[in-house]
């Protein structure tokens, strides 16, 4: 039986979600917040979210989402065009090749591979960044966005994933 | 015959896991080569990210709003904890800057008499325009803010903007309806400046650390923490004597300065336009203005 119009659009919309989320993400970091100190160290709110759905749903967040996402986060933070697009086409590929060793592990290993994947992502980055404008940036605001990357994990993935449960259950 | 069939399914598997490969492979290719098109300054890649830029400004712009009203309110009750400490310190200011204020008096008498004597042409005022902080990406590669003004306000690359009366950075990409503040702390950001007690002459060089460091400094001066950076005239690039702010350590091949303003308080800010090249090349040339005449100038 073919399921109806609206059954499929329902299920077309909520194949949206992934990308939506993430991109809420990207918006959300580029609010000004005007916290002292903080801007410069905010956490990589985008880089969670493809690696979750990378993860969970690789097939309704793929790569090239993963790279648009990217380039777009590039123009909006105004880095070398193509620098985080790479990063996170990288994350993408990377989580979404050893999702069946994610699956049925704790949550523990899963923060503790999306260490290793965030930290290899933001040293990248800066080495792209200072091979892109010739002069050495300063490590240590990537340091501390590194670890407020990675304070910040649980809680964000246990809103992801109450939003995969509540939207993506079936679908 | 299943053999056949599960043969085929095989080989189409085989066959979708190769195009997959080759996918994320060509979007790897696709991201260097945006790198290096975008290292090589090439018109389209400008004109396209200032197309994003002004597409996603509205919705930056929604978003700030309700951001800067909470942030007014954290604002508010901090001012409300320290408000005995501020009076006190206020009152300790005002009590000095009233001595300023004479001194700039007899100063100011001085000036004018002087410029009658010479017949001084004063620079013209400059044209400003004052517009919102819309987006600030919060990244430890790049410091630079999305403002709610573009070209058809008149903005313009390489114009200065301030706060206050402080630089705080220069205008590096434009849109339409939207810009791109690059603040002098970003890893691209070279201005020429000097220490405004010696005049000495020096390139301020960003690094993405909130304070930016002093590089080829003229001479062997005796920098101290505390002095005075402004911008110098070097490179017409903007007027000089524009405040930026104080070296804070001077140690041996390190000086760094701590800007008047820092990134978290701009919330609006000036684009200021004077006239002059400002430090990245101009796309079209600014309108002629007329200049003022020097008061008695004509005689």
């Amino acid at each position: 039986m073919k399921p109806s119009i609206w059954v499929r659009i329902d299920a077309g919309v909520r194949h949206l979600v992934p990308f939506a989320v993430t991109l809420a993400l990207l918006l959300l970091t580029a609010v000004p917040t005007r916290l002292p100190a903080f801007a410069s160290i905010a956490p990589m709110l985008p880089l969670m979210g493809v690696y979750y759905w990378a993860i969970y749903r690789p097939d309704l967040l793929p790569a090239w989402v993963a790279f648009l996402i990217g380039a777009l986060s590039d123009i909006v933070a105004g880095t070398p065009l193509g620098v985080n697009a790479l990063v996170l086409l990288l994350v993408q590929g990377t989580a979404a090749s050893q999702r069946r060793f994610f699956l049925a592990k704790s949550f523990l290993v899963s923060w503790w591979a999306f260490g290793l994947l965030a930290g290899g992502a933001t040293g990248l980055g800066w080495v792209l960044v200072t091979v892109l404008s010739g002069r050495a940036a300063e490590p240590s605001p990537v340091f501390f966005q590194y670890l407020m990357t990675l304070g910040l994990f649980p809680p964000l993935t246990w809103i992801l994933a109450r939003t995969q449960l509540a939207l993506l259950k079936d679908v | 015959m299943r053999a056949k069939q599960s043969g085929a399914v095989g080989r189409l598997a085989t066959l979708r896991l190769l195009a997959q490969r080759f996918a994320f492979l060509s979007l790897v290719a696709a991201a260097f080569l945006l790198m290096i098109l975008g290292k090589a300054d090439i018109f389209l890649i400008e004109r396209t990210r200032a197309l994003v830029m002004d597409g996603i400004a509205p919705v930056l712009d929604v978003l700030s709003r309700p951001a800067a009203s909470i942030a007014q309110v954290v604002d508010q009750v901090r001012e409300l904890a320290a408000l005995r400490q501020e009076n006190a310190r206020l009152k300790a200011e005002n009590q000095r800057l009233l001595h300023w204020q004479t001194v700039a008096r007899r100063l100011q008498n001085e000036n004018s008499v002087l410029h009658e004597q010479l017949n001084y042409i004063p620079d013209p005022d400059p044209a400003f325009i004052t517009t919102r902080v819309i987006g600030d990406m919060g990244s430890a590669f790049g410091q630079s803010m999305l403002l709610a003004a573009g070209s058809a306000d008149g903005v313009r690359k390489g114009q200065a903007v301030l706060a206050g009366e402080n630089l705080v950075g220069y205008i590096a990409e434009v849109g339409e309806h939207s810009s791109r503040l690059l603040l002098l702390t970003d890893i691209n950001a070279h201005l020429p400046v000097m220490l405004e007690s010696t005049r000495t002459r020096a390139i301020l060089a960003g690094d993405n650390n909130d304070r930016p460091r002093l590089k080829y400094v003229a001479g062997n001066p005796n920098i101290q923490p505390g002095d005075r950076v402004v911008t110098s005239a070097s490179g017409a690039a903007f007027p000089p004597g524009l405040p930026i702010g104080t070296v804070v350590s001077a140690m041996d091949g390190s000086i760094r300065v701590d800007p008047f303003v820092h990134r978290n308080e701009l919330e609006y800010v000036a684009i200021v336009d004077y006239g002059l090249g400002g430090i990245l090349p101009f796309t079209e040339r600014p309108p002629p203005r007329p200049r003022r005449h020097a008061p008695g100038g004509e005689n």
